[in-house]
């Protein structure tokens, strides 16, 4: 079996397993308990905040837990919104977003909010003068994703940060999920207000997530409550989840630069021969890009074909992202780039890990050559 | 020392069985259950056949059952989607004085947005009153949120009658059933509520997970937007573990709760006689009838709250004072001011004892009598 679909969730680690499962057996206590069940587990809870905030490089009181990706990153744009909607009411983003972003803000838009979707260009990266440009005095939020989900673009983070240093009242958020552990990324150098993580993309657990909430920064809740997280983010604390969350992360980032630097060989090696089949075109630029994703069309087939037939010979790969697979659309990001909607309705998207090997990408590039050579007479009769 | 966990009302450990199912989840289904591919597909299965499990426990149907992260998620989801998504036929919320901090500190919420809520009294052993409540029922009442049983005191409320009376109000029902759930029988339709929230980290399962019964038709808007997970009621990827989890901890409650609900009476009751076999004064906080049999509240006369737990915990006793969401600030508890006034000496001098999977006799036994010595010392 050959999972190459680590973008939509990841296998848990065996360690990180080892560590849920000792938590949730023995420290079952509540975190807010006076008693000494509920102290031991307030301890591990802020002990997997200390080393989160550590890897991440940021203050332990940076970090607040969530239940996810999804919820962090409508906890940063509804929160700043709600927040700070009588000194404005727009805000900035991009039209590559994960659904979680792009919806957060039509929500704020049926709100009353204004939202400017920036273009990216036929590499899948925004201009910083397009940005200049759609900077109002009533901008209250700048948010970027720092990888795209659904073709690995990394975006001009630092430089939107110290862009937007011109503009104090304007707060910038990033969502890391498809990043962190694979591209380097300093928050606090980056000038982020608020950066979204989220666990079972590094190996960790679904259900646990995190929001990097830089210091000084004030947000409305999303949900209200007992007053966990410092009163951002109220419900009992998920602390196997945030524990197993800790130890996902650390691992991500042991031996960085080697993972980083297998994961891209595998892209390259994938790159290089997928692109010498026929009816193939690369849709990952060469430049600026993560690791782990690669994204390709193949002429005349529809996506959903092919990953079915790859899944029958368990070869995992997707369409677009797994959120909005279930719709059937075509890559936005793809349409984004100026991508024709033929090419991008027959796009597939490899996603890696470290645990990853080259010995499972030969064999995938056998698994798509063989199956685009038996599926080809069938599909050419269907056009 | 031998520990006596007494604080099942906060959290409950996991049953190992579930956390078996989740550790075996973890190893072999971890797909994303929208992935369109069989390793999707296997997680979409299982996230499928515990959405059934968790409707059939409540008699409810399979699509109006949302996971949610938890118990408070699902209140604040109830509350906050149906204030907002019915707002243009009213603005006025009724609840009452002795919900969970999810509960009131979302209505607070909702005051500083313009709603109008109300918060019922109750009597002294815990209940509201439904005259009371229909004396405050107006045409643009939306909501009206009353939980099941009390979490401090377990005292259960008339919701079946709650809903009867407002079967000829357009106002929507929620009730928070988080302690209620796994001891009293639910069937949604009996009861007659619109909306219900139960979290599986007090049912032995494991915590971040739980859910939100919406009847079909009820209007709400989502507080998390994203994917089109969960009928686009409750965006973000499913915690297919903990919804395992959560299933497991299900399927082990049906078989035992009738069980444990007579089995928690009795330790209920060898705890109160205990006590009274030490002679040492007290008296039960809450509805010894009518109320949930895990939990027992009792006022100690003449001793402090914060010094009986210290003591209680020196001894390897974990209770507690008020709800553990609002004991990280040992405040005097909410739920006991409404019962007996701000100036009660029960609201300083309470204790909270709670009963769970795993507990015996002996443990009980031992545990009220530590806790009868630690009385005679405090107050001799």
């Amino acid at each position: 079996m050959i999972y190459f679909d680590n973008s939509a969730t990841t296998k848990p680690n065996e360690e990180v397993l080892d560590t849920f499962h000792k938590v949730a057996s023995i420290y079952y206590g509540n975190p807010s308990s006076v008693h000494s069940f509920g102290l031991q587990t307030e301890k591990l809870l802020a002990q997997a905040r200390r080393q989160i905030a550590s890897l991440l490089n940021v203050g332990e009181s940076e970090i607040y837990f969530t239940s996810g990706g999804t919820e962090s990153n409508n906890l940063a744009i509804k929160g700043v919104a709600n927040q700070f909607r009588n000194r404005g009411k727009h805000l900035i983003t991009t039209k590559i977003e994960h659904p979680s972003v792009e919806n957060a803000c039509e929500y704020l838009k049926k709100d009353g909010f204004d939202i400017t979707y920036l273009p990216v260009d036929e590499n899948g990266r925004i201009h910083l003068d397009d940005l200049k440009k759609a900077i109002r005095d009533d901008t209250i939020l700048v948010s970027i994703m720092h990888v795209n989900n659904e073709i690995g673009v990394i975006q001009p983070i630092e430089e939107i940060g110290s862009l937007l240093q011109n503009y104090p009242k304007i707060l910038f958020h990033v969502d890391v999920v498809q990043g962190i552990g694979k591209v380097p990324i300093d928050f606090h150098k980056s000038q982020i207000d608020l950066a979204t993580i989220s666990a079972h993309k590094f190996h960790g657990l679904k259900g646990t997530g995190a929001l990097y909430v830089r210091e000084g920064v004030k947000l409305t809740p999303l949900l209200h409550g007992g007053n966990q997280e410092k009163g951002l983010r109220s419900g009992t604390e998920n602390v196997p989840g945030i524990v197993a969350m800790a130890k996902a992360l650390r691992l991500a980032f042991e031996d960085f630069n080697q993972k980083r630097h297998e994961m891209e060989k595998i892209r390259d090696y994938l790159r290089h021969e997928l692109i010498k089949i026929d009816q193939t075109t690369i849709n990952t630029p060469e430049m600026h890009i993560a690791p782990h994703i690669l994204n390709f069309s193949v002429e005349g087939f529809k996506a959903e074909v092919l990953v079915n037939t790859f899944s029958e010979k368990q070869l995992y790969v997707s369409t677009t992202s797994a959120c909005s697979s279930k719709r059937n659309e075509p890559s936005k990001t793809l349409l984004a780039m100026g991508v024709d909607q033929k090419r991008a309705e027959s796009s597939i998207r490899i996603s890696l890990s470290y645990e990853n090997t080259i010995q499972e990408a030969e064999r995938a590039v056998k698994v798509i050559k063989s199956s685009i050579e038996k599926l080809l007479p069938v599909m050419r009769g269907s056009i | 020392m031998d520990t006596i966990y007494l604080d099942h009302a906060a959290t409950t450990p996991v049953h190992p069985e579930v956390v078996r199912e989740m550790v075996g989840c973890l190893e072999k289904t971890y797909g994303n259950p929208s992935s369109i591919h069989g390793i999707g597909r296997q997680a979409r299965r299982l996230v499928d056949q515990a959405r059934n499990l968790a409707a059939q426990s409540i008699g409810a149907k399979f699509n109006e059952i949302i996971f949610t992260s938890g118990g408070t998620e699902a209140d604040n989801l109830a509350l906050i989607g149906t204030a907002f998504a019915n707002r243009n036929r009213g603005n006025h919320i009724i609840t009452t004085s002795i919900e969970h901090p999810a509960i009131l500190q979302t209505c607070k919420y909702l005051e500083i947005n313009g709603f109008d809520v109300t918060y019922l009294p109750v009597d002294s052993s815990g209940r509201v009153d439904i005259d009371t409540l229909k004396k405050h029922l107006r045409d643009d009442t939306i909501l009206v949120s009353v939980m099941y049983a009390n979490n401090e005191v377990g005292t259960i409320q008339p919701i079946q009658e709650i809903a009867q009376l407002l079967s000829n109000h357009s106002a929507i029902f929620h009730t928070d059933a988080v302690q209620a759930y796994g001891l009293l029988p639910i069937d949604c339709e009996d009861l007659g509520v619109d909306l219900l929230s139960v979290s599986a980290h007090k049912i032995n399962g494991p915590k971040g997970i739980g859910f939100l019964y919406a009847k079909n038709g009820v209007k709400f808007t989502p507080h998390q937007y994203g994917g089109e997970q969960e009928r686009k009621r409750r965006a973000g990827t499913e915690n297919v573990p903990g919804i395992v989890g959560f299933a497991k901890a299900i399927e082990i409650m049906m078989k035992k709760r009738v069980e444990n609900f007579h089995r928690y009476e009795q330790l209920r009751r060898l705890f109160i006689d205990t006590l009274n076999d030490r002679g040492i004064s007290f008296e039960v906080n809450g509805d010894l009838k009518n109320g949930l049999p895990h939990i027992l509240n009792i006022s100690f006369p003449e001793t402090n709250v914060e010094q009986m737990l210290v003591n209680l915990d020196l001894e390897g006793i974990a209770a507690s004072g008020g709800s553990a969401c609002t004991a990280g600030a040992v405040e005097p508890s909410h739920v006991l001011k409404a019962m007996f006034g701000a100036h009660s000496e029960k609201l300083f001098n309470s204790v909270r004892f709670s009963f769970g999977y795993g507990l015996t006799e002996e443990n009980i036994q031992k545990a009220a009598e530590k806790t009868a010595d630690i009385v005679k010392r405090l107050t001799s």
